[in-house]
């Protein structure tokens, strides 16, 4: 009997991994080992629909038992694989078993940052990342009296606006100088910042945060390095994640802040490809690209799936990513980093535009504030290198669209 | 609970109960349809859940804003009765509902 391809970890990388091989002909077992309890589910809705309540657990499951028995996936869930060893080319759970596989795939995601300080892991501070995470916060939000947000990144402000939502007070601190510094250019960091605001939120740029104080065993509030304590039953760590790259590096692949992995997902070992959260794609010019969002964990998987079967479909696309907070949904393509220009389309002012980023005249990328027209424009303008000039790019009455006829 | 009909790409008919307030793209997914991405999750981010209305025409309550300037860019051709099917809440009134997915998503 042909040996199985394992997959390990069933998020949305490793399930997209394991569609795509049937449609790239893997007629061969496919074993998808996932160490949450739960079968593949959706993550994004778990900071917005999910905590708002509108979506139910059942609601957030990509596919059913049913759906993955009609493509013959076989999914574990609850196992860690404690070990790989390539040279048997095995994989060893964490009871010892071991599985051999035909061809491997890392899919082990990412685990968010742990507060570098006292107190950070004191009962009532959480992270914000799973659907166990989740159902604990949920409960907890229910009651909370004061919650305190730790990052002003995406996962922070979308929960914060969530909590506001629900009424609660809530206290955001970022160390840097702006919001989602490390994505979005500053225009569109003010424009969030005074979305919090306006909502009732209130925020601490450039904050240092010392500690957190506990009393009677649970998080009491939060500690500032100037030394005021910013009461808060409920406290949400949205510092970052960790990709995890454990596994791969103990088996001796290359890890720089991610599996390192080329366009196709391969590793230099060629049995093993990786996808999502987990990886550093090593780029033509040598730059590494780290990428975490839906769009790299569908694409990626896309990409290793056809490597495991011999073919090449690199991941080159301009990345996109969204946010939804409040009424506003952010939609974001390429990367802005390195603009020379910024040009506006709509009004910020009524919380409805676009960003466009150029450099050297060439759009680079674009961020949109409740104008999805424009961002999905803007994906295919980007991808195929077109540039509107920045005269039309402020005009509204230019349609984007018509470049790309 | 309400049925919806899922036709396939390939033209094969998936009949399938769909839970009051569930999204009509949520059961097409976890039962496995073909012909359907949805790889935002519900969002109105990715529009790779576009469908066909194919009945119930003036029951299905109207696109709104964010779904309409998402369905300007899909890949399959936009016709009049294209939707994006993670923004179809299921009701009562949908029993019987028909949607088409199309040959290409993404």
């Amino acid at each position: 009997m042909t040996k199985p391809i394992v997959i390990i970890g069933a998020g949305q990388a490793g399930l997209q991994t394991a569609e795509a091989l049937r449609a790239e002909g893997w007629d061969g077992g496919i074993l998808l080992l996932g160490e949450e309890p739960h079968a593949p589910y959706h993550r994004p809705p778990l900071s917005k629909a999910y905590m708002l309540g509108e979506y139910s657990e059942a609601q957030l499951t990509i596919r059913g038992a049913e759906a993955l028995a009609k493509k013959s996936i076989e999914l574990r869930t609850g196992t860690r694989v404690a070990a790989i060893d390539r040279a048997a080319g095995e994989v060893v759970l964490a009871g010892g078993e071991r599985i051999a596989y035909h061809g491997l795939v890392l899919a082990t995601g990412s685990r968010a940052r742990p507060l570098p300080f006292e107190g950070g892991t004191l009962p009532g501070v959480f992270a914000l990342r799973t659907l166990d995470d989740c159902r604990a916060i949920s409960a907890a939000l229910e009651k909370a009296e004061g919650v305190a947000v730790i990052g002003g990144g995406f996962i922070g402000l979308e929960f914060a606006a969530v909590a506001r939502k629900k009424g609660k007070p809530v206290v955001v601190f970022e160390a840097a100088d702006r919001l989602m510094a490390r994505v979005v250019a500053p225009l569109i960091s003010d424009f969030y910042a005074g979305l919090h605001r306006r909502n009732g939120v209130e925020l601490y740029l450039d904050a240092h945060v010392s500690g957190i104080a506990g009393r009677d065993g649970h998080a009491f509030a939060v500690r500032s390095g100037t030394g005021v304590d910013f009461v808060a039953d409920l406290i949400i760590a949205g510092i970052g994640i960790i990709p995890n790259v454990e596994l791969a590096k103990e088996a001796g692949l290359e890890c720089e802040g991610g599996i390192v992995v080329d366009p196709c997902g391969r590793t230099a070992d060629p049995r093993i490809v990786a996808a999502g959260d987990c990886t550093a794609t090593r780029l033509a010019d040598g730059r590494l690209r780290r990428l975490e969002s839906v769009q790299n964990a569908v694409e990626q998987g896309k990409a290793a799936a056809a490597a495991l079967m011999g073919r090449e479909k690199p991941f080159l696309a301009p990345p996109w990513f969204w946010s939804d907070q409040y009424d506003v949904k952010l939609q974001m393509v390429g990367l802005s980093a390195g603009h020379d220009r910024v040009v506006v389309r709509g009004s910020v002012d009524d919380g409805k535009f676009t960003a466009f980023y150029f450099r050297e005249g060439r759009l680079i990328g674009m961020d949109s504030a409740n104008r999805a027209q424009d961002h999905m424009a803007g994906r295919k303008l980007i991808e195929r290198g077109l540039t509107p000039t920045p005269e039309q790019a402020a005009d509204e009455s230019f349609a984007l669209n018509a470049l790309l006829a | 609970m309400p049925k919806v009909t899922y036709i396939e790409p390939s033209g094969n008919q998936v009949e399938i109960d769909v839970p009051v307030g569930w999204s009509v793209m949520q059961s097409a997914m976890s039962n496995g349809v073909e012909g359907i991405e949805a790889e935002c999750g519900g969002s109105c981010a990715c529009a790779t859940c576009h469908c066909y209305v194919e009945s119930h025409a003036d029951v299905v309550p109207a696109a709104g804003e964010t779904e309409l300037s998402m369905l300007g860019n899909v890949v399959a051709e936009r016709k009049p009765n294209s939707r994006l099917c993670c923004q179809i809440k299921m009701t009562p009134e949908l029993e019987g509902l028909v949607v088409r997915f199309p040959d290409a998503q993404s």
